[in-house]
């Protein structure tokens, strides 16, 4: 267990706000320039940088996310380059996660990655496919390096599953909004609130909220019953509308400024 | 939460309070085949996984389920399909005794009727009234269209882009059946991306829409269902070789894409120690020329699409796109329980080419009559490799697990036929 995902959320709460936790795929639009961006973030608030390991079979992402992680892949983005990204990123000011698709680190080893990404400052894995039943000995390997492991509860959990969830979790626990695919939304998804009531009395573990979050007012929602907002598709839109790089991280900076903001209580 | 394999052809023991299962010699537990399988999904589908594997397990010891579902197999696939001895295309095959397991003359036109008629009653029985489902060659797709059309349930079908080019007679059949065809154009365009595009329908839509799975692959319990509704085929085509040749044969062989057809065969000889099992995976241009899907061959155990099997995955273990001329074999991944029969040597896998697999489609319509799909031209090459083996004492079957109506233009440009003879004549003039 890292006691810097820990930090994050305390600090978070003294300050009477949520932790606002940023998602962008490393490697896109190019390795150089996801480290930009996602620094950007943190220069505008953000709290915690999740890292996308971009995978070949991303069945949990909508289309904005798809589209980034395949030009990824197709611009040579590695196991290797995501972590040397997260080497790269402002690890003072913001906890370092990374978000990935079992299989590649089922691939790079275990212990090995859990080993590389805490030597590259990185403090925690979300893994959105991994069940905690499959889950031993990645437990065994992030607990040796103290890599926080995040698991995903859905409003179709029962409070069982649940259990079963934040029995295998540390850092904190990813409550999905809704029963769909990442990307941005009208709205937040209505079971996000019972969800995060019932994840409440199971588990003294911080529980953030993700999938949908994208505009302030939604992470001001958000913010009023959860301890964490995580947003990912709305950044990976900025970029795809804009022309160049720099273009990109104006407006990363400014979606990141307004979610900063919402999260504030 | 504990789903438990419960399988008819195979025995029963409670060991310490949890229920295992032997097969051939191994322990099946909780949804896994060996190290393989298990459930590698986004939490939000494990309610519904949940929901499957009970429905699944009351639904198969209610006897009302289990004549309903006898009666569908006899009154409308069709079934028992028929042993059929091929005796002059045996001629090919070192002049072994084969016989031909007849999946092709079944309504729709595969062995894949059997599993969506079963996943559609249990769809009834959830309650839902949708089902979706991935298909590569499109029988999975038309199989499923055609039960809910039986039902009266909606169904929407997800096809590669691709795929719905080069099986283009399946697409109008699903349409015809009242099915909503989705093209899909990401990734390879094929099986592989239609099985992710269905599983973000499902994940969005599962309150009231089920997904049939088309093959033994999948987060459990999805595998073990499958096998379930295809064992019919192992079973009838034990007791027809009985009769036929008073013993039990010496080899089954069937293609072997995510493994179905294949699963269904062998569990009929699972615990019959002699009986050889051969699987026959796509080589598509050669093994050697990375344009294949052989998993076994080239590939190396992973997690692809909620389960750990043999999958094609490069050093990252990012997932290696397939390629065959059959679009029922062109998949990167196989069924968990094939990966197991492989490592533990139970079953013997070997790739085909495509230019061998239409060599047996071409014989095998000259020599018996009966046009066999791309798919299964890869098991009769294998067979014929099997008889040659064997010689011509050996009593092999073989799973004609479709007929090949949609890949006549497919066969058309590999064989450059199709204008009638005396048309050319006419244009000459």
């Amino acid at each position: 267990m890292s006691r810097r995902l820990a930090e994050i959320f305390s600090r978070a709460k003294s300050n009477n706000r949520a932790a606002l936790i940023g998602y962008l795929p490393a490697g896109y639009p190019t390795a150089a320039a996801s480290v930009e961006l996602m620094n950007t973030m943190v220069d505008a608030g953000v709290d915690a940088i999740e890292v996308g390991l971009p995978y070949s079979d991303p069945l949990m992402d909508g289309a904005d996310i798809q589209f980034a992680v395949a030009a990824a892949l197709a611009g040579g983005t590695t196991t290797d380059v995501v972590l040397d990204v997260v080497s790269r990123l402002d690890g003072e000011r913001a906890a370092l996660l990374v978000m990935s698709y079992w299989n590649p680190i089922e691939r790079y080893g275990v212990a090995r990655f859990a080993a590389r990404l805490a030597a590259a400052g990185g403090s925690g894995v979300i893994t959105p496919d991994l069940t905690p039943e499959e889950a031993g000995p990645w437990s065994a390997a992030t607990l040796a390096h103290e890599v926080d492991t995040i698991f995903l509860v859905a409003p179709s959990s029962t409070d069982e599953r649940i259990k079963a969830v934040v029995a295998k979790a540390s850092g904190f626990v990813y409550a999905a909004s809704t029963m769909g695919v990442t990307g941005a939304r009208r709205q937040v998804g209505a079971g996000a609130e019972p969800l995060v009531t019932r994840a409440r009395r199971l588990t003294d573990l911080p529980i953030a909220v993700g999938l949908g979050v994208s505009t302030g007012a939604q992470a001001r929602e958000v913010a009023g019953y959860a301890d964490g907002v995580i947003v990912g598709s709305a950044f990976v839109r900025c970029i795809r509308a804009a022309p160049d790089l720099s273009a990109a991280i104006a407006a990363v900076r400014g979606l990141a400024g307004e979610l900063a903001e919402g999260v504030r209580r | 939460m504990i789903w438990l394999p419960l399988v008819r052809t195979q025995r029963c023991e409670i060991v310490e309070g949890e229920q295992k299962l032997t097969t051939a010699g191994s322990t099946v537990t909780a949804g896994h085949f060996g190290p393989y399988g298990g459930r590698f999904v986004p939490e939000a589908l494990t309610a519904a996984l949940d929901e499957l594997d009970s429905a699944f397990r009351s639904a198969i010891m209610d006897p009302s389920f289990m004549t309903r579902l006898a009666a569908l197999e006899r009154s409308y696939t069709g079934r028992p399909s028929p042993l059929t001895r091929a005796e002059r295309f045996a001629e090919h095959c070192g002049g072994a005794r084969i016989y031909l397991k007849r999946e092709d003359l079944n309504h729709t036109g595969s062995h894949k009727i059997n599993n969506a008629i079963g996943q559609a009653l249990l769809t009834q029985r959830m309650g839902k009234s949708r089902m979706i489902a991935e298909t590569g060659a499109g029988q999975h797709g038309v199989a499923t269209a055609t039960a809910a059309a039986l039902l009266g349930l909606e169904c929407t079908v997800f096809m590669g882009e691709e795929d719905t080019l080069r099986q283009a007679l399946n697409v109008v059949r699903m349409q015809l059946l009242g099915a909503e065809v989705i093209s899909v154009t990401a990734g390879s365009r094929t099986l592989k991306d239609a099985i992710n595009e269905a599983m973000r329908d499902w994940v969005a839509s599962v309150d009231r829409t089920h997904y049939v799975l088309g093959t033994v692959t999948g987060p459990a319990p999805f595998p073990e269902i499958v096998r379930y509704f295809q064992a019919v085929v192992g079973r009838e085509a034990r007791e027809q070789i009985k009769l036929a040749e008073g013993r039990l044969p010496d080899a089954v062989v069937a293609c072997v894409g995510g493994g179905s057809n294949a699963i269904g065969l062998f569990s009929g000889f699972m615990d019959d120690a002699d009986v050889q099992l051969r699987g026959y995976e796509a080589g598509g241009d050669g093994v050697e020329t990375g344009r294949h899907a052989a998993r076994f061959a080239a590939g190396s155990p992973g997690v692809l699409h909620g389960a750990r099997t043999y999958v094609m995955q490069d050093e990252w273990g990012q997932t290696i796109a397939s390629h065959s001329i059959s679009a029922g074999l062109d998949y990167p991944g196989v069924g968990p329980e094939h990966s197991w029969l492989h490592d533990t040597g139970r079953a013997k896998y070997e790739p085909i080419n495509d230019d061998e697999a239409m060599a047996a489609l071409a014989l095998l319509s000259r020599t018996e009559g009966i046009i066999p799909a791309i798919e299964t031209a890869h098991a009769l090459a294998g067979a014929m490799r099997v008889g040659r083996e064997l010689g011509p004492t050996a009593v092999i079957i073989v799973n004609l697990s479709g007929r090949g109506d949609k890949d006549v233009a497919t066969a058309a440009r590999w064989f450059g036929i199709g204008a009638p003879a005396g048309i050319e004549m006419a244009e000459g003039r």
